[in-house]
């Protein structure tokens, strides 16, 4: 059998809102994945260091305090400075379509708005995953 | 109480009426097996007699205005007055959440409630490392009492009331206001309004905690305590479920939540030496109005009359103000589409309506725009205009509890009464909600209900019109509000300035003396007071109570 994927759910920054992460943490959870779930107010140093120190395929934060456009390309270039950029880096939560774009330049792999369900999240997650 | 003979009459009939109902049923099946209320729970076909065989009318319901408070706290509700209208509103700097409040004030919006972002909200100046791209984003900055006077300039603090989500610096927030209303000539004991000052619901679903429990419970209990003798007319807390609701829970899990939060709170104050009905009259409460119309009403019925009864044979208060559940409602900002963001505006009629008629003191309408970014002008404008016109054309609003009566309604009332004060009765077993909540609890409850309710909505067993089905090819919604990075610098830049020019020494002594108040058993507020009076900054102050109490740890559950 596979090793199953390890996935770090992340909350960045201030928010407290984090139905969306542990919802997203438990469909992971039952979809067969290894989750960890950092808890509230993590920097994007803490976050990158758990995702490297944990050995994790996927980083998935969330974010719904509108701090997006600061704290998810620090948590990418982060990851670049560790050379640890073959980890999945996914985002969810309120941000607006206008700031997708930079945000994938940027180097988050997808970003899910309200509305998506949770299995098209472990969909992309399976199907870009590092082998 | 309805007579015997006449209820076996209706239990003959009833068996009739289902037997025909069910033959009917083998050519025309109905379009669900099971029919569920927003929560969850399951709803019959027909509701009569027999599902409120108990009912007493002056038991159950009372008259309006008195125990147990079914009906309401006033005698006439909204005949003598309307509720408030009150707009959640705050963003950017203290100029711009100045503007636009004037500008509610204005539309004929009754009182201010203040958001605040998130630094301010968990004690830290903008120019600490944590508030690096949050500042100004969900609310307003305030780093100092400059900024207090700025957010007010021009609100004359003895006409408005107002309310301010803040927590664990709820002490330094309200102490600013004070402050403010000073120098505008007011005094204290003319001040309206209320400080949200709930920490527990913070461990449970919000977030913004600082301090432990034990602590954050001695500061709300200081607050009590000062408010009672110096700003009598304040609303020292506002127990939420709103949160917790928001969190996922069910209609009856935020109403056992929330009161069971409420009990942890009176059994503090009264630990801590206060007598229940000096403060328990200040205690308002906080709840959500959700889609299930009816199950809402219902709830906020329930909410009443429960607390009324804790109020009453638990705490054995005397004076019926302490007995008499006040709220405010906000409409629920997770049951709102990113998709097709107008029919929003529906969903927020359907909630103004359950508010209303589960009879709330003040009322918060949520904007088409919210699933997708702060509100526009435009959109907060028709938020008003829903109240408004439920206010001034629905004719709902004519006679008290209207729904009172209805089997349905007294039975499901019944219902989330009964559910609710299961889980205070399980709480109390744990050891009260501040150890229910370390243990991880009622979080795990909250969750467990969140990610049902997720997967009805990917099973469709639950439809979201616009999100899971009658689905359109949407455009990316154009003109959202935009908060811009700039905020965070000007602030910074304020924050050097008045350090500055203010006489750092007196802040300097002022903190000294707080701490010795958080280190001793003084009360913390005029402490506080004095130090915001010098303008010392929130996160000064925060800072020195950090260093005294120690920080929270949240215990992670999914």
């Amino acid at each position: 059998m596979e090793n199953p994927i390890r996935v770090l759910v992340a909350k960045p920054g201030l928010d407290g809102h984090d139905r969306g992460a542990k919802v997203i943490a438990r469909a992971l959870r039952d979809a067969g994945m290894e989750v960890i779930y950092t808890g509230l107010r993590q920097t994007p140093e803490q976050i990158v260091n758990a995702a490297i120190q944990e050995d994790v395929d996927v980083v998935a934060v969330s974010i719904l305090s509108g701090a997006h456009g600061t704290l998810l390309p620090r948590i990418a270039e982060l990851l670049k400075q560790q050379d640890a950029e073959d980890i999945l880096f996914v985002a969810g939560g309120v941000i607006p379509d206008d700031d997708i774009p930079e945000l994938l330049t940027s180097g988050v792999k997808a970003i899910f708005t309200p509305g998506t369900t949770t299995t098209e999240t472990v969909e992309f997650i399976r199907n870009n995953v590092r082998k | 109480m309805f007579d015997k003979d006449k209820l076996s009459n209706i239990e003959s009939s009833l068996i009739e009426y289902e037997k025909e109902t069910e033959k009917l049923l083998e050519k025309r099946p109905e379009r669900k097996k099971v029919f569920k209320s927003g929560s969850g729970e399951p709803v019959k076909t027909l509701y009569t007699p027999l599902d409120i065989e108990e009912f007493d009318y002056s038991d159950s319901l009372g008259m309006p205005g008195s125990y147990p408070y079914t009906r309401g706290v006033q005698h006439n509700m909204y005949r003598g007055k309307l509720w408030t209208m009150r707009m959640y509103a705050g963003f950017a700097t203290a100029e711009e959440s100045n503007k636009r409040y004037k500008y509610l004030v204005e539309q004929g919006s009754s009182g201010l409630s203040v958001a605040f972002d998130l630094p301010t909200q968990i004690g830290y100046d903008s120019d600490h490392a944590l508030a690096e791209g949050e500042v100004g984003k969900v609310g307003v900055a305030i780093d100092s009492l400059k900024d207090m006077e700025t957010l007010f300039d021009g609100i004359p603090l003895d006409k408005v009331s107002t309310s301010m989500t803040i927590n664990a610096p709820a002490g330094v927030l309200l102490a600013m206001y004070i402050a403010v209303a000073e120098k505008q000539g007011v005094a204290a004991n003319q001040l309206r309004g209320t400080i949200q000052n709930d920490i527990l619901k913070e461990y449970i679903a919000r977030g913004t905690y600082i301090f432990p429990t034990e602590p954050s419970m001695r500061l709300i209990t200081d607050i009590f305590e000062y408010c009672s003798k110096d700003v009598p007319k304040w609303n020292t807390i506002s127990i939420s479920g709103y949160h917790i609701r928001e969190a996922g829970s069910t209609a009856a899990q935020e109403v056992g939540f929330t009161l069971a939060d409420g009990i942890a709170y009176v059994e503090a104050a009264i630990k801590a030496g206060l007598d229940i009905d000096d403060f328990a009259p200040r205690l308002s409460f906080f709840f959500n109005a959700h889609n299930d119309l009816l199950e809402e009403v219902a709830k906020f019925r329930a909410a009443r009359r429960l607390w009324a009864r804790i109020m009453k044979d638990r705490f054995h208060a005397k004076d019926q103000k302490s007995m008499a559940l006040k709220f405010h409602t906000q409409t629920g900002g997770s049951t709102l589409t990113a998709q097709q963001p107008d029919n929003n505006i529906i969903r927020v009629t359907i909630q103004t309506l359950a508010a209303v008629l589960g009879g709330t003191q003040s009322l918060h309408t949520n904007s088409r725009d919210e699933a997708l970014a702060l509100p526009t002008e435009d959109s907060v404008r028709i938020a008003l205009r829903t109240q408004q016109i439920v206010a001034h054309e629905s004719g709902i609003v004519n006679t008290v509890d209207p729904f009172a009566g209805s089997y349905f309604i007294e039975a499901e009332t019944d219902r989330i009464e009964n559910e609710a004060m299961a889980y205070i009765t399980k709480i109390d077993e744990l050891g009260g909600a501040a150890k229910a909540i370390d243990d991880g609890y009622i979080q795990h409850e909250i969750m467990d209900a969140a990610y049902k309710y997720q997967k009805e909505i990917e099973s469709k067993d639950r439809i979201v019109v616009g999100m899971n089905q009658f689905q359109v090819e949407e455009e990316s919604p154009k003109g959202l509000l935009r908060v811009d990075l700039s905020v965070g610098e000007k602030q910074k830049e304020r924050l050097v300035e008045l350090k500055k020019n203010r006489d750092n020494e007196s802040v300097q002594n002022k903190l000294d003396n707080l701490r010795n108040a958080c280190e001793g058993d003084a009360n913390v507020m005029p402490f506080i007071l004095e130090a915001v009076k010098v303008y010392a900054t929130l996160g000064e102050i925060t800072q020195v109570m950090r260093d005294v109490f120690g920080e929270y740890q949240q215990s992670v559950i999914i």
